[in-house]
């Protein structure tokens, strides 16, 4: 029995060979609570604040703190969905969540499919210039987007897909692509090398290897990805801003919640309804693949 | 009605979008198999590295070259100016504030947020409800640069002595009977209130990567300096950080990288007015409002310069790696 869990007050008292009582031990760890309840409540409170505000009308907003609220938890009558309705219709934020999808999907799913081909070459195919293609990866990881902004968008002037959803789909491919391949080929480097050579005497093309044995055991390692990719695209602010510029009838959720803040900073009624219909969807993903997302975090760490 | 078809549109363009890549190199793959078994297994290695060769080197490898080249031009790119760019970037008041500025966030964003990371992972790991506190503070990771702004520019609301604050922070200041602070409007408080921001959202990243770094720490090391009387604080100074802190390295320039590239903050926040630029924003200053193709150039160059030992410490770990 590993003693992992030192939480446990009967383990710490046997450790302790029985010297301390009890209470004294829950004494002694007063401190840790209050510390990691108070920091999480503080990390808390922002998105707390907001998402209540979110629910009150416009006056009621600009006069007092929306701690108030708490106060009188039962008064729901001072609670509407109001500004949901105003900020996705008159706003055009129901327009820009669409936009925001058609973005992300493909933004997400393009790379993968690029990446994973990609990987398992670089992981299992024998070619000049392996090692190197590699190695240039794990340096474009790092490499600051500003870099390529003026000449792709030169680019995309002259070919017009400057504004056009192709775009930022490429566009997002290339630069998810570095994290991507280093991803994903450090997992299928690691797959047993038996499997895969007994795939290939059994007469196993590369591809019937690839879509039979290697995607399916690499489901963990493009879900961490995936779900990476996606944030990424969902939350960017760049991008969009750069290779869409202006053009409203394409531009994602947080360009039009960015434009808000400029023109209607103090509404704040829109501004925190805008802001968390910007993060729904983020946060369900979060929340149901924060294991996936946690993996890809440890294995890729070094991404800029 | 109008309504589905712009949902209909919308899944027409994400599956032609996604399907289109994916049918591509199954042809490609069919074509292949059609050739004589020799070439095929020369030929193959391209057909699946190629789509991704070719994008990483429109997207990044010429465009980054394409960029230290017009950075020796002028504004439209038609001129050669020499060093005229870089004399600029590395001498404009605007960009002096800027470097001051950078300095600050790099680090205080990568000390505060890995110190608070460490000191969270360490303290979360004593309490039985650590999922649900770390959960908490990881939780910001999943909000947008801009959502995040929303929600501080909230936190940071200000109105003038006397009338109802609905901003957090200045309600508590005036609770404590002190006069609302202008938290992004004065000069010597509001790179750190966005700089703030930066914590909230990368602390929650720290302490999920030193948290799992802490946990593989084997426990009967630190077992054995219990019994050896050492109190909670020599294990932590004298066991736990030099075992982690090949990952307290890799978290930190993690966050180091970031922090040079922020934009998005200073952007939606106060636009770089009132001495809050980094870096990154002039850049986009310089493209968008100056259209000043050279200046920007030569700005996107020093992040550049500024990342490349970054660079080369990951490839030679790469190395390390491989050999291993």
């Amino acid at each position: 029995m590993t003693s992992k869990n030192i939480t446990n007050p009967k383990q710490v008292k046997t450790r302790q060979s029985g010297k301390k009582p009890k209470f004294t031990n829950l004494i002694a760890k007063t401190p840790v609570h209050i510390a990691v309840v108070l920091i999480a409540l503080i990390w808390t409170l922002p998105t707390v604040g907001l998402l209540i505000s979110s629910f009150r009308p416009s006056a009621d907003l600009l006069e007092t703190g929306w701690w108030t609220v708490l106060l009188h938890p039962f008064e729901l009558t001072k609670l509407h969905l109001g500004n949901y309705g105003e900020v996705l219709g008159s706003e055009g934020m129901g327009q820009t969540f669409l936009n925001s999808l058609i973005i992300s999907i493909p933004a997400t799913i393009i790379p993968i499919a690029i990446a994973t081909f990609a990987a398992y070459a670089l992981a299992w195919m024998r070619f000049p210039g392996r090692q190197l293609i590699f190695m240039v990866i794990v340096g474009l990881m790092v490499v600051p987007l500003q870099m390529t902004l003026i000449p792709v968008l030169r680019t995309y002037n002259d070919l017009g897909l400057a504004g056009s959803f192709l775009g930022v789909w490429l566009a997002h491919t290339g630069y998810g692509l570095p994290l991507g391949i280093y991803l994903l080929r450090n997992y299928i480097g690691s797959l047993p090398a038996d499997l895969i050579e007994a795939a290939s005497m059994d007469g196993a093309s590369h591809l019937k290897i690839f879509t039979r044995v290697i995607v399916p055991l690499s489901t963990p390692a493009i879900a961490s990805f995936a779900v990476f990719q996606f944030l990424w695209v969902w939350n960017d602010l760049l991008v969009a801003l750069v290779y869409l510029g202006g053009n409203q009838d394409v531009a994602p959720i947080t360009l039009t919640l960015r434009n808000l803040v400029g023109d209607r900073g103090q509404d704040w009624h829109l501004l925190t309804a805008g802001a968390f219909i910007s993060m729904i969807v983020p946060l369900v993903v979060f929340f149901a693949l924060q294991k996936y997302f946690v993996r890809g975090l440890l294995a890729g760490s070094v991404k800029g | 009605m109008e309504n589905i078809n712009r949902i209909l549109s919308a899944i027409a363009a994400i599956v032609v979008g996604s399907g289109g890549v994916i049918g591509l190199f199954f042809l490609a793959n069919y074509l292949v198999e059609k050739l004589p078994r020799k070439w095929r297994s020369q030929i193959l290695p391209w057909v699946y590295t190629l789509p991704a060769i070719l994008f990483l080197s429109a997207y990044l490898v010429l465009p980054t070259l394409r960029t230290i080249f017009l950075s020796f031009f002028d504004r439209r790119s038609t001129e050669f100016v020499g060093l005229e760019n870089f004399q600029f970037a590395l001498t404009d008041s605007s960009m002096l504030i800027a470097f001051r500025n950078n300095m600050l966030w790099l680090v205080l964003v990568t000390t505060i947020s890995v110190g608070l990371g460490l000191a969270i992972a360490v303290l979360v790991d004593r309490v039985r409800y650590e999922a649900v506190a770390k959960g908490l503070i990881f939780l910001p990771m999943a909000i947008s640069f801009v959502g995040a702004s929303v929600i501080w520019r909230f936190m940071y609301a200000y109105n003038p002595p006397g009338a109802e604050q609905i901003g957090l922070l200045n309600a508590f200041v005036t609770g404590l009977g002190f006069e609302p602070i202008g938290w992004l409007v004065n000069k010597s408080i509001n790179n750190f209130a966005l700089i703030v921001i930066m914590i909230w959202l990368q602390t929650g990243f720290c302490m999920v990567l030193l948290s799992s770094a802490v946990k593989g720490i084997p426990q009967d090391i630190i077992e054995a300096a219990r019994m050896d009387g050492a109190s909670e604080f020599q294990i932590f100074w004298r066991i736990i950080i030099p075992t982690i802190s090949s990952t307290i390295t890799v978290v930190a320039t993690t966050v180091l990288v970031l922090v040079l590239k922020v934009f998005d903050i200073v952007f939606v926040m106060t636009a770089g007015n009132l001495d809050t630029d980094v870096v990154a924003s002039l850049m986009i200053k310089q493209m968008f409002n100056f259209r000043h193709f050279g200046r920007g150039s030569a700005i996107a160059v020093i992040l550049l310069i500024a990342v490349i030992p970054i660079m080369v410490v990951n490839i030679r770990r790469f190395q390390q790696q491989e050999e291993a």
